[in-house]
């Protein structure tokens, strides 16, 4: 039980059902679980509610249709029209990260955005998906978006490597800001409620802060989502149109 | 720290992967689809209502201008009857008055012309009185009856200018 009172205990990986394929572990875990219960919330949300086609709508299908024209805007918001092929997956990434965010919310629940592995996988597949439809867009005139228009020959040597690095630290910023969020916030809250109990009647001090940092971090994990999806639209925007 | 325990790495990557390609293939099949269908169907819909209330107060209004035409064309109708009967009426006024003017100033002169055969024939009957007073006067002091013809001379002279 003293493992318990640690406040990274919470982001334990624990296999539920061990399996092993050709040497490689890929057991079903509780980070995966939560990854399942996640995609089960979004399809009962995005689905289920708008069995009905109501004309006009109930609470929670008012609720996809506000996630819908929420990602819809921010999507032809930053990118234009070219953006309509990736609404899908801008939406999947809001919608993934945002539940993955939010479930981690809940008591005794895992936090699978707080994990590196699952944000650089996801931010390392956008950078790779993102340069890729550069290049295909533009082919050898991608590269020219490493050196900003109307700058000085004389300090391409400068820039370019400097655009070069901020490119490749896409991914990393992307992916760390997510989990480093999801993380210290995750942890303060364990850290303030390991107050609680051996205070006694002046544990009610913290629990005012468990209450602050609750709402403080409900709102982190809209916009942590918020942030994470709008750079994406923005990254897709630089691809679509370079400069 | 849990999270850089590479050996949990692999399943959490494969675990995201099956997870998130799961959540794509539901949302970019099923449900942004449908839900695209149902916000475009709801605007279809707002933009027939729409459309049709604007044909509605089109007829409305043209329906008020065609009142309004009918109701400042009966209005006129009736300001003009009002004019033509008030002049009937003052022209027949008018006429009535003047032949209660003219059946007036006829019964004054037939008045009057009564009134001036009364005073000749008072004035008359006085003189015939005046002739016989003085026929008798002049008997009682004179003894004599003066002749008809001179009394009726000497009374219209004594008359004379007061008739």
């Amino acid at each position: 039980m003293a493992e318990a009172h640690n406040p990274l205990e919470q982001f334990h990986i624990k296999p539920l059902i061990p399996i092993h394929i050709g040497g490689i572990d890929a057991s079903f875990t509780n980070s995966a679980a939560f990854m399942v219960v996640a995609v089960l919330c979004i399809s009962a949300l995005m689905i289920l509610s708008v069995r009905s086609r109501a004309l006009v709508p109930g609470r929670w299908q008012l609720l996809a249709e506000l996630s819908y024209t929420f990602i819809a805007k921010m999507l032809t918001d930053t990118i234009g029209k070219e953006g309509r092929p990736y609404f899908p997956f801008i939406f999947s990434v809001f919608m993934f990260v945002l539940f993955g965010n939010m479930l981690g919310m809940l008591p005794y629940s895992f936090t699978y955005t707080s994990h590196l592995a699952v944000t650089f996988a996801l931010a390392a597949f956008i950078f790779v998906a993102v340069t890729l439809i550069a290049i295909a867009k533009h082919g050898m005139k991608f590269f020219s978006f490493f050196l900003p228009h109307g700058v000085p020959i004389a300090m391409a040597p400068l820039l370019i490597p400097i655009e070069i690095i901020s490119y490749l630290s896409r991914p990393v910023s992307l992916s760390v800001r997510l989990f480093a969020n999801m993380m210290a916030g995750h942890t303060l809250l364990k850290v303030v409620a390991g107050f609680v109990i051996p205070l006694g009647i002046f544990g009610a001090i913290p629990v005012l802060g468990l209450v602050a940092v609750t709402a403080l971090e409900l709102l982190i994990a809209f916009l942590q989502a918020y942030i994470f999806t709008i750079l994406t639209c923005i990254y897709i925007n630089d691809a679509v149109h370079l400069h | 720290m849990p999270q850089f325990d590479i050996a949990t790495f692999p399943s959490q990557i494969i675990w995201l992967a099956i997870s998130f390609v799961v959540l794509y293939i539901l949302m970019a099949r099923v449900a942004l689809p449908r839900i695209g269908n149902v916000l475009a169907e709801r605007q279809d819909k707002i933009d027939d209502n729409l459309a049709s209330a604007e044909e509605m107060r089109a007829t409305a209004q043209a329906d008020a201008e065609a009142y309004d035409k009918s109701l400042a064309l009966a209005r006129s109708d009736a300001r003009a009857a009002i004019q033509e009967t008030a002049r009937e009426v003052s022209s027949d006024a008018q006429a009535k008055s003047e032949q209660l003017g003219q059946r007036l100033a006829a019964q004054i002169k037939t008045a009057e012309a009564e009134i001036e055969r009364a005073k000749t024939a008072a004035r008359a009957s006085i003189r015939d009185a005046a002739v016989g007073v003085a026929q008798a006067a002049t008997q009682r002091l004179i003894g004599t009856t003066p002749s008809e013809q001179a009394t009726a001379a000497a009374v219209d002279r004594a008359l004379g200018g007061r008739s």
